[in-house]
């Protein structure tokens, strides 16, 4: 067959699915992306069906997924917003990053994957799934209760902690010397606290750069900047993801706002291709070893992030049943853990284990986190009743 | 009234107060633009029994209701000591044969002896309208007069 027509005829089939996919996730009110991940391995690499033509559009639009993903987590929050959750929570940021940081690297340590490991796989289980968890509050009618602005704060800081975190992780991935290592990490972290100071002082220069009323240029002067910015970043090897993610700072008020609203179908679209694409490059055969392993991590970091939440909370004064809700929203990872296990996986420096056991981990907490979220709520009720029953009789 | 407002990164603002009677109320203003009324349950004041979605039509109602029952309790207040004057509230509907005309073409005053001191439009108060503003529908009319007089101007604005 034509090459042409073949890879049409595989990425539509595919696109198709995916669809599918996520109207099924939707029916049953899940995340979609753990579907997407398993949709992938079915057809990658040791899978039931084996896709060729599509190999390398794939590549690309999971590049570009990645890119949409961090641009839109950039403008998620402001500037101001940034520097006001890094001032109130910043206890409650440092305790999450410590609990949820070190399971991952000490399994990464005890399966021998080194350090670069160790990095990688502490990044998978600190970051929660912001989307996940910002639609389970917005699903579940919590967007009123008092723990939320708790639950938000941590997510805000996580975001900052990303902004640090990306541009060393890539400096460790491209295995440079521990000077030239500082060095890149030096220049990245003044890039960052540049970008963050030009975007509280001068955001709206910014915003006003890439704005127009006309949704059709707005549209392309967004996305070309965010490509452009990538790629500059990409050939500084500061990693295109961490620039696509200070761009998304940078644009801040109502541009950003409405950024966000035209945006949001086109990241839907290449962050489904980027969950394929890195279910393809897993091969299937590699998980049931690490299931187990998985699991463990899975209970672990789900125990902490509770830990986490219920901390912050009764800092911030919420009483019991809220500080577990904050607890259970915090659970889910999904897409970020999936982004930088990816950004691993590309530069080849981590045993391919590693892709398994961060899909796999992905796969139970992007199911388990809405779960928590939901069915949190009447545990902790019934839980509190009991005691209150045993003391009347 | 003591309003807390809270900031809710990525997604909105929320502002609230505690009611006297232990119930958390209050608005959450969405970045896109939704507004919800939340509404705390009353064992736990952390969590919502409800947040409604509303409309900004959906909203302004509302806030015109409240708003306006306030505003009457007031007047009703204030004219306690003249016997046979009453306060009450006409909604605008969005039948009514008024609706996107001047409020004078009603001739209230000159048919049922009815002063209009009010309208409440979008949660604002415009305080003793002119003739010449126009109603729109959902505007809430807070009008003075006799019983009779209330009764007939009701049935003017509603059927013309």
């Amino acid at each position: 067959m034509d090459p042409l027509a073949l890879t049409l005829i595989e990425l539509g089939a595919v696109v198709f699915c995916l669809g599918l996919l996520a109207r099924l996730a939707g029916r049953i009110g899940m995340s979609p992306i753990p579907l997407y991940l398993l949709g992938g391995l079915a057809f990658g690499a040791g899978g039931i069906v084996k896709l060729e033509g599509m190999h390398e559009f794939a590549h690309l639009s999971g590049e570009i997924g990645v890119i949409l993903l961090l641009l839109m987590l950039g403008l998620e929050y402001t500037a101001a917003e940034l520097f006001t959750g890094l001032r109130r929570s910043w206890q409650a940021g440092v305790l999450d990053l410590v609990l949820n940081f070190v399971p991952g690297a000490a399994l990464a340590l005890t399966l021998h994957w080194g350090f670069v490991g160790a990095m990688v796989m502490g990044g998978v289980t600190y970051i929660s799934s912001s989307g996940i968890a910002a639609k389970v509050i917005t699903d579940l009618g919590r967007l009123g209760n008092r723990e939320t602005p708790v639950v938000l704060s941590i997510l805000v800081f996580e975001d900052l902690a990303m902004a640090v975190y990306l541009p060393i992780l890539t400096a460790t991935l491209a295995g440079v010397s521990f000077l030239g290592g500082l060095t890149t990490v030096g220049i990245a972290l003044a890039v960052v606290s540049l970008v963050l100071m030009v975007a509280l002082r001068h955001g709206h220069h910014v915003s006003k750069a890439v704005h127009s009323e006309n949704s059709e240029v707005f549209l392309l002067n967004v996305l070309g900047a965010a490509l452009l910015v990538a790629g500059a970043a990409s050939a500084m090897q500061v990693s295109a993801a961490v620039g696509a993610f200070m761009l998304g700072i940078a644009i801040s008020g109502s541009t950003a706002h409405s950024a966000t609203r035209i945006l949001e179908p086109l990241r839907d679209l290449f962050a489904a291709i980027f969950f394929v694409a890195f279910g393809l490059n897993t091969d299937p055969a590699t998980i049931p070893p690490v299931l187990g392993w998985a699991l463990v991590l899975a209970v672990a970091t789900a125990a902490t992030k509770m830990a986490t939440g219920i901390w912050a909370a009764k800092r911030a004064g919420i009483a019991r049943p809220g500080r577990f809700r904050a607890g259970a929203a915090l659970v889910a990872r999904g897409e970020f853990s999936i982004v930088i296990a990816g950004l691993a996986v590309a530069s080849g420096a981590v045993p391919r284990e590693l892709a398994a056991l961060a899909t796999t981990y992905v796969l139970i907490m992007a199911v388990m986190g809405p779960l928590a979220a939901r069915y949190v709520e009447p545990l902790t009720k019934a839980f509190a009743r009991k005691p209150a029953v045993a003391a009347q009789a | 009234m003591n309003v807390e407002e809270t900031n809710l990164p990525g997604l909105g603002r929320r502002k609230d107060f505690m009611t006297a009677s232990g119930r958390r109320i209050g608005v959450v203003e969405r970045w896109e633009g939704q507004t919800e009324l939340i509404v705390s349950t009353w064992d736990d004041p952390d969590t919502c029994q409800a947040s409604i979605p509303l409309t900004s039509d959906e909203a302004a109602t509302l806030g015109n209701l409240l708003g306006g029952q306030h505003l009457a309790m007031k007047l009703t207040e204030e004219h306690k000591d003249v016997p046979g004057i009453v306060t009450r509230q006409f909604s605008i509907a969005a039948d009514s044969p008024f609706q996107n005309q001047p409020m004078g073409k009603a001739c209230i005053r000159t048919r049922c002896g009815v002063s209009i001191v009010a309208i409440m439009r979008e949660g604002e108060v415009l305080p003793s309208p002119g003739p010449d503003v126009v109603l729109h529908p959902g505007d809430l009319l807070v009008a003075v007069g006799t019983q009779e007089g209330l009764d007939s101007a009701a049935n003017i604005l509603r059927h013309g």
